[in-house]
């Protein structure tokens, strides 16, 4: 048992920090709507980002239908098909998973974890929330604005973005995007400096940085990049907005658009937009992927029944991990053009975030080495985020190479790479962790079958359908092309695998269908779960009720005496000992 | 803001100086910087966070300015005012800088008087920084009407490159939505100061918690950071 304190597990620190008054709802409206408690807002948080999803889920059928049967599907145009690429890839990446994991996981876990109240300021909390929902609404809202939603592509480059052949250009499509992601940046900072002040100034007695349970590090670590990622996007919006609202040229070259038709602007740079967008949108990977990392390190050791192998490595891998995020973002521009030195720099820093990288992958695999491996859900789906994320982290070294990154970027490659490794691993991550925390915000297990079920035909499918996208990349085939048609470089079996890859995709949606069932179907109906389902030992697990009760502890908030890891400890009566298990090990205690 | 720091509580055992006190901070429990109250470590955050916002903005113009194949117009005329028969450069900037960087001055004091509980002294001043800043924000108003009057627009000027207007507004209006969003705040501070509402722990209306002097504080750290911006504005944008 590794402990990284400086005094005994029998030490017991002073309390620096009062007890905090916290807000008493008064009625309905202020426990279930306008509440001011973490674990509602996170409910809040979780479900208008579950919501919007399911729309991103239906946009994906939609374009893959066009792929994959573009005879059949006539009726979707090109300037559809755009539009649904666009709304699918922002909502995914920004509105579901950044929203999922730091307003959703983030709100519930962290001031349980630590052992706190509830976040440090729950007003700005709750505002934080109602922002969130605002900017989903106005990007619904484009949906049914004239002209329909952005058809930009989610990186949104100027100058297409905002002229007339892109759909929503010179519509209100570009203009609500903006608008709306203005507002989630606005709302997330509200949340985000919340989590941050709360995981450093907010944890209880006992509870060191070095005793946190990884999930806490990850979303921590997130949110801080965060914090200093989103700004560049913040600052891009705003100028984008000027160029389409107000006819200024930040982003905007002299140009003639549709070859008639010369444009107001002058001088301008689109390049510029390109490093303000990547320096947010490198970042942004690692936002969603650090929580996924932290999250998983937790669900392995529970479930595996063993302490997670290098506490320490793993909490340096995630910090040096965020920190190296901001420095290769360029590797997103190889295409674009640059000098070739900083070509050289950018690809040996992606190259090098392998390195922490591999540390964590290891101590997983380490963590598993013969450990007491339960095959439950939450678990089946750590492992398979351990596969797919390998597998797309490897095609990442192709594509971080400046050289085999020209040929590959602008092909279906691309597209396989980063689902594998920034929307299936992560997702497969939300996913454990719902069937792992579900037990204690409902009190009930999710079933079982419909749970398995779900596991098999989601993990078995992405495979099928990313799997072969890698070889239509490979052969040449473009991304961003709603139909191939007869193009000579393209071989026959390539619409072959595109009608395969769209029937998996359906299958695959279609079990999330049943997925959303059965959060639903076993709130009612599941097997009650008891305080701590898992034998787990962070302090969520060990709160006065099932779900945790306003203000999460009883009267006395809990003293922490270990780390998170207590797994099988040789001697002890149970296979693990809570974090707030007071007994020695060497006093006849666990031991 | 909520009382965070327990008045009753064990005296927190001496930490050692330098980087050996910095590690013992952060590998202790409850805080990573003790003596930091929840309010003031969430406004030195959301500072830094906005650091990053003006940053990208500067550095944004800063390459618009260098990459522009046409002329820069010059700051120094564009920016003279005509007073007593001469064009005098930068007058306007300068007084605006002066008036800023004053209301810094009179809100240092404020806080100071804020901890010694001079509920009249530290409203006062409060009132006399909030009254500065209004000045600033006017003086821009005047600045924003001139240029304007002479063709000044975010889409072109009489004197060469597009961007100078566009960033001009776009910078400078950023900036001023700060100051004023700060004379808000210091005016609602000032106020509450001023009915005892620290000195009696009155409830925020929206946050219910118990009012306390260090709001004063937090308010300082906000103005001295839009102030310190402004610096950088004026010297990236009108010396350069």
């Amino acid at each position: 048992m590794v402990d990284v304190t400086p005094h005994g597990a029998d030490f017991i620190p002073a309390a620096e920090v009062a007890e905090v008054e916290l807000y008493h709802p008064h009625s309905w409206w202020t426990r279930y709507v306008f509440s001011q408690d973490a674990k509602v807002i996170a409910i809040q948080y979780a479900g208008t980002a579950l919501s919007i999803g399911l729309v991103a889920l239906v946009l994906s059928w939609l374009m893959r239908l066009k792929l994959g049967f573009p005879d059949t599907f006539a009726s979707i145009s090109p300037d559809m098909y755009y539009q649904f690429m666009t709304m699918h890839g922002m909502i995914m990446v920004i509105y579901l998973l950044t929203a999922l994991f730091l307003g959703g996981f983030g709100n519930y876990l962290i001031p349980l974890m630590v052992g706190a109240r509830d976040m440090v300021f729950p007003y700005v909390n709750m505002l934080s929330y109602w922002i969130y929902l605002l900017a989903v609404l106005v990007l619904v809202g484009s949906f049914f604005a004239p002209g329909g939603p952005t058809g930009a592509g989610w990186t949104l480059y100027p100058p297409q973005a905002i002229t007339s052949g892109t759909p929503g250009g010179q519509d209100w499509g570009i203009i609500l995007m903006l608008v709306s992601l203005i507002l989630f940046i606005i709302g997330f900072t509200m949340g985000g400096l919340n989590y941050v002040v709360t995981v450093l100034q907010g944890r209880t007695r006992g509870m060191t940085l070095m005793r946190l349970p990884l999930t806490v590090w990850g979303i921590f670590t997130a949110t801080v990049m965060a914090l200093l990622a989103f700004p560049a996007l913040f600052v891009a919006c705003v100028m984008m907005l000027f160029d389409r609202a107000i006819g200024s040229s930040f982003f905007m070259p002299a140009i003639v658009e549709m070859g008639a038709n010369p444009l107001p602007h002058d001088g301008g740079s689109p390049i510029m937009f390109q490093h303000l967008f990547w320096f947010f949108g490198h970042p942004e990977v690692y936002i969603v992927a650090l929580p996924a990392f932290g999250i998983v390190s937790d669900l392995i050791s529970t479930h595996a029944r063993k302490n997670i192998f290098g506490y320490r490595m793993m909490v340096w891998a995630i910090v040096s991990i965020g920190a190296l995020s901001f420095v290769v973002w360029a590797h997103h521009m190889y295409v674009s053009g640059m000098h070739p030195y900083f070509g050289f720099f950018f690809a040996t820093t992606t190259l090098i975030i392998a390195i922490p990288t591999a540390i964590k992958v290891y101590n997983w695999v380490l963590t598993l080495w013969r450990g007491d491996i339960h095959l439950t859900i939450p678990m089946l789906f750590a492992l398979s985020f351990i596969v797919t994320f390998v597998n797309g982290g490897l095609t990442g070294l192709f594509l971080g190479n400046v050289v085999v990154d020209v040929p590959l970027s602008d092909t279906m490659f691309v597209v396989a790479h980063f689902h594998m490794v920034m929307g299936v691993a992560p997702i497969m991550v939300v996913f454990g962790a719902i069937y792992h925390w579900y037990p204690k915000i409902t009190g009930r297990m999710l079933n079982e079958a419909m749970g398995r079920f779900h596991f098999w035909v989601t993990f078995i499918g992405t495979y099928l359908i990313f799997f072969p996208m890698h070889y239509v990349g490979l052969v040449g085939v473009p991304r961003r092309y709603p139909e191939l048609g007869d193009t000579a470089f393209v071989p026959p079996s390539v619409h072959t695998l595109n009608a395969f890859i769209t029937v998996a995709a359906l299958v695959v949606g279609f079990a999330q269908m049943v997925f959303l069932f059965n959060l639903l179907w076993s709130i009612r109906h599941g097997r009650p779960a008891g305080d701590n389902p898992w034998r787990a030992t962070t302090l969520e697990w060990q709160t006065a009720g099932t779900p945790p009760p306003h203000g999460n502890f009883g009267k006395e908030l809990p003293v922490v005496y270990r780390w998170a890891y207590d797994y099988s400890v040789p001697g002890a009566p149970e296979d693990f000992i809570a974090q707030n298990d007071p007994r020695p090990l060497t006093q006849g205690g666990p031991a | 803001m909520a009382e965070t720091t327990l008045e009753h509580a064990a005296p927190v055992a001496p930490r050692p100086p330098g980087l050996r006190g910095i590690a013992a901070d952060w590998s202790s429990d409850q805080r990573a910087f003790k003596n930091v109250s929840w309010g003031k470590a969430m406004m030195w955050i959301f500072l830094l966070s906005d650091t990053f916002i003006f940053g990208c903005f500067l550095l944004s113009y800063m390459t618009a300015r260098m990459s522009t194949t046409v002329p820069w117009p010059n700051p120094s005329e564009v920016f003279a005012l005509h007073l007593f028969g001469s064009d005098i450069p930068l007058i306007l900037i300068a007084i605006m800088t002066f008036v800023l960087i004053s209301s810094s001055g009179t809100m240092a004091m404020a806080v100071n008087f804020g901890y010694r509980h001079d509920r009249r002294k530290t409203a006062v001043l409060m009132l006399v920084t909030a009254a500065l800043g209004a000045t600033f924000v006017g003086m821009q108003a005047f600045e924003w009407t001139k240029l304007i009057t002479e063709g000044v627009r975010p889409w072109g000027n009489p004197w060469g490159a597009v961007q100078f207007g566009s960033s001009f507004f776009m910078i400078t209006g950023f900036h001023g939505t700060h100051v004023t969003i700060g004379v808000i705040f210091l005016l609602i501070t000032a106020r509450k100061v001023w009915r005892g509402d620290f000195e009696a722990g009155a409830r925020g209306f929206f946050t219910s918690r118990r009012g306390q002097y260090e709001s004063v504080e937090i308010m300082g750290l906000y103005w001295h950071f839009v102030d310190l911006v402004w610096v950088f504005i004026f010297a990236f944008f009108y010396l350069w």
